[in-house]
C-alpha cells in the first residue's frame, strides 16, 4: 500500500487544483466578510451566501489597485485563482481584483459621463477621423515591451507587413501613473516626423485594469494626435473611451495591427493580377498590331502593280494564242495558194513540156527556131530534148 | 520614373498600378507599350523581392522621441 507524507498528499491535491483552467481565474460573487488588512499590505477575506463559504487572500500589489471602500457585507465580485495553500491545508481564492456590485455601476456612470462630454465637445467626430495609410513606412506602438500585446503586435506585423519599421514608445499600460505614462508616449511620437500610424496596445483585463484608457487626459492626447491613432485595447467585448477618440477601433492589439497594415499574402496576389494584366494588355496590344499588319498586307496586295502586271500577262498570253491560231490559218491557205500556182507552172515549163516529147530547136546563134523559113541548107542546129540535146544538120 | 531599385514599396506598387491601367486604357505606340511592359515587369519584381526579402526592423524611441537601442 502506498503512502504519502502530508506534504506529498498535500502538492498533490494542489497540483489538481493548478491543473484546472476554470479554477485558473473566475468569478465569484458574494457578499464580503472577515475583512482583514495586514500590516504586510495583504489582505484576508470571505465571500459567502447562505449556502458557502470561500476564504480569500489578496496580496499587496493588487489589493493596492482596488479603490473601493470596502466594507463587511457588501455584495462584491472577486476575480483570481483557486489553489491549495499548503501550510494550512486550505484551498483559497487568491484575488487579484475586486469590484463592488454597486461599485461597477459607478464606474459606469464615470464612463458614460467622460463619453457624453467629449462627444459634446466634438472629439469622437467621425469627421475628425484621419485615414490610416495603406502602406505605412514606420508604425508608433505606444505600449509596455513586457506586455503579450506588444508581442502580439509585433507578431502580426512581422507576419503581414514586415517592410514597415516599428518604434515602441514605452508606457505602464495599468495603474494610475499610467495615463500620464502613455499621454507622454503618444506625444514622444508626435515630436517625430516619420511616423505614419500609431497602434496603442494593451491585452484584456478587468474594467478596472483597462480604466487607464478610460482616463479624460489620454482620450484627448488621442484625439489631439497629429498622427493617425489606432486603438487596439481589451477583448472584442472591452469598448474604453479611448476607442471613440481614436481614429480607428479595433478590438484587440492583433487586430489592430491587422488594421494597420497590408497583408503580404494579399499583395502577393494583387502583385500577380497586375502582372497578369501588364502581359494581358501587352499581348492584345501586339495582337491588334497583327491583326492590323495582315488587314495592310492583304489590302496592299489587292492594289498592288503586281496583281495587273499578271492580269496584263494573262491577256498577253491569251492574245499570243489568238494570234498564232490567226497567223498558221493564214500561212496555211497562202501555203495551198503557193503549191496551186507551183504546180500550174510546173505543168507550163518547157521541161515539163519537153517531157511529153517535143524538142526545143535553137541556131547556132541561140535563136529559136519557129518556122523554116529561119534556117537554110547545111546549117547547124541544136535540138534540145527533155534530158539531154542532139546536134543536127539541115538538109533541104 | 526613378532607379526601381531605390523605389518604396508604396511608390512601386503606385506606379505599377498606373502603368496597367494605361495599358488597358489607351492606344499607345507599339514602342511605348513595350517599354511600359518592361518596366512594369521590373516594378513587379522590385515589389515581390521587397515583400519577400523585408524583416521586420523594431527601433525604441527615447524621451526626446529619438531612436534608442532595440528592445529584445
Amino acid at each position: 500500500m502506498q503512502t504519502f507524507t502530508v506534504k506529498e498528499i498535500t502538492r498533490y491535491i494542489r497540483g489538481l487544483f493548478d491543473a484546472d483552467s476554470q479554477l485558473a481565474a473566475v468569478w465569484v460573487r458574494g457578499e464580503l466578510s472577515n475583512l482583514t488588512k495586514a500590516r504586510s499590505g495583504h489582505w484576508y477575506f470571505t465571500v459567502k451566501d447562505a449556502e458557502a463559504q470561500l476564504r480569500c487572500v489578496m496580496f499587496r500589489n493588487a489589493a493596492r489597485t482596488v479603490r473601493l471602500d470596502l466594507r463587511a457585507g457588501d455584495e462584491i465580485l472577486v476575480h483570481g485563482r483557486v489553489s491549495v495553500y499548503e501550510a494550512r491545508g486550505e484551498y483559497q481564492l487568491y484575488a487579484d481584483a475586486i469590484e463592488a456590485v454597486g461599485g461597477v455601476g459607478d464606474l459606469h456612470r464615470q464612463f458614460e459621463a467622460l463619453k457624453a462630454k467629449l462627444e459634446a465637445e466634438g472629439l469622437f467626430d467621425p469627421a475628425r477621423k484621419r485615414a490610416i495609410p495603406a502602406f505605412p513606412r514606420r508604425l508608433g506602438v505606444v505600449s509596455s515591451p513586457t506586455a503579450a500585446a506588444w508581442h502580439d503586435v509585433i507578431t502580426v506585423l512581422r507576419r503581414r507587413f514586415p517592410l514597415a519599421e516599428v518604434v515602441l514608445s514605452p508606457t505602464l499600460v495599468q495603474g494610475v501613473e499610467a495615463p500620464l505614462q502613455i499621454v507622454r508616449a503618444l506625444e514622444r511620437l508626435n515630436r517625430r516626423d516619420d511616423i505614419d500610424a500609431i497602434i496603442l496596445a494593451r491585452g484584456g483585463g478587468s474594467l478596472e485594469d483597462l480604466w487607464c484608457f478610460n482616463d479624460e487626459r489620454v482620450a484627448r492626447a488621442v484625439a489631439a494626435s497629429r498622427i493617425p491613432v489606432i486603438s487596439g485595447v481589451g477583448h472584442e467585448i472591452d469598448f474604453t473611451i479611448v476607442d471613440f477618440a481614436a481614429d480607428l477601433r479595433a478590438p484587440t492589439p492583433s487586430a489592430a495591427a491587422e488594421l494597420a497594415t497590408p497583408n503580404r499574402d494579399d499583395l502577393l496576389l494583387d502583385l500577380d493580377r497586375l502582372r497578369a494584366g501588364l502581359t494581358g494588355s501587352f499581348g492584345a496590344a501586339l495582337a491588334d498590331r497583327h491583326r492590323a499588319l495582315d488587314r495592310l498586307r492583304r489590302a496592299v496586295v489587292f492594289v498592288s502593280p503586281r496583281r495587273r502586271i499578271a492580269l496584263a500577262q494573262r491577256d498577253l498570253a491569251a492574245g499570243r494564242l489568238r494570234l498564232g491560231r490567226a497567223t498558221s490559218l493564214k500561212l496555211e491557205r497562202l501555203r495551198e495558194g503557193l503549191a496551186h500556182k507551183s504546180n500550174a507552172l510546173e505543168t507550163a515549163s518547157p521541161q515539163h513540156i519537153l517531157g511529153r516529147g517535143y524538142a526545143l530547136v535553137r541556131n547556132e546563134r541561140g535563136q529559136l527556131i519557129r518556122e523554116a523559113a529561119q534556117v537554110s541548107e547545111n546549117e547547124r542546129l541544136d535540138v534540145q530534148l527533155s534530158r539531154d540535146r542532139i546536134r543536127v544538120r539541115v538538109e533541104e | 520614373m526613378g532607379e526601381i531599385e531605390k523605389l518604396s514599396y508604396e511608390a512601386a506598387y503606385e506606379e505599377l498600378e498606373a502603368l496597367v491601367a494605361q495599358m488597358e486604357n489607351s492606344e499607345l505606340p507599339l514602342e511605348t507599350s513595350v517599354a511600359l511592359y518592361e518596366r512594369g515587369q521590373k516594378l513587379a519584381a522590385h515589389c515581390q523581392a521587397l515583400l519577400e526579402e523585408a524583416e521586420l526592423k523594431i527601433k525604441l524611441v527615447d524621451e526626446a522621441g529619438a531612436d534608442d537601442g532595440v528592445p529584445d
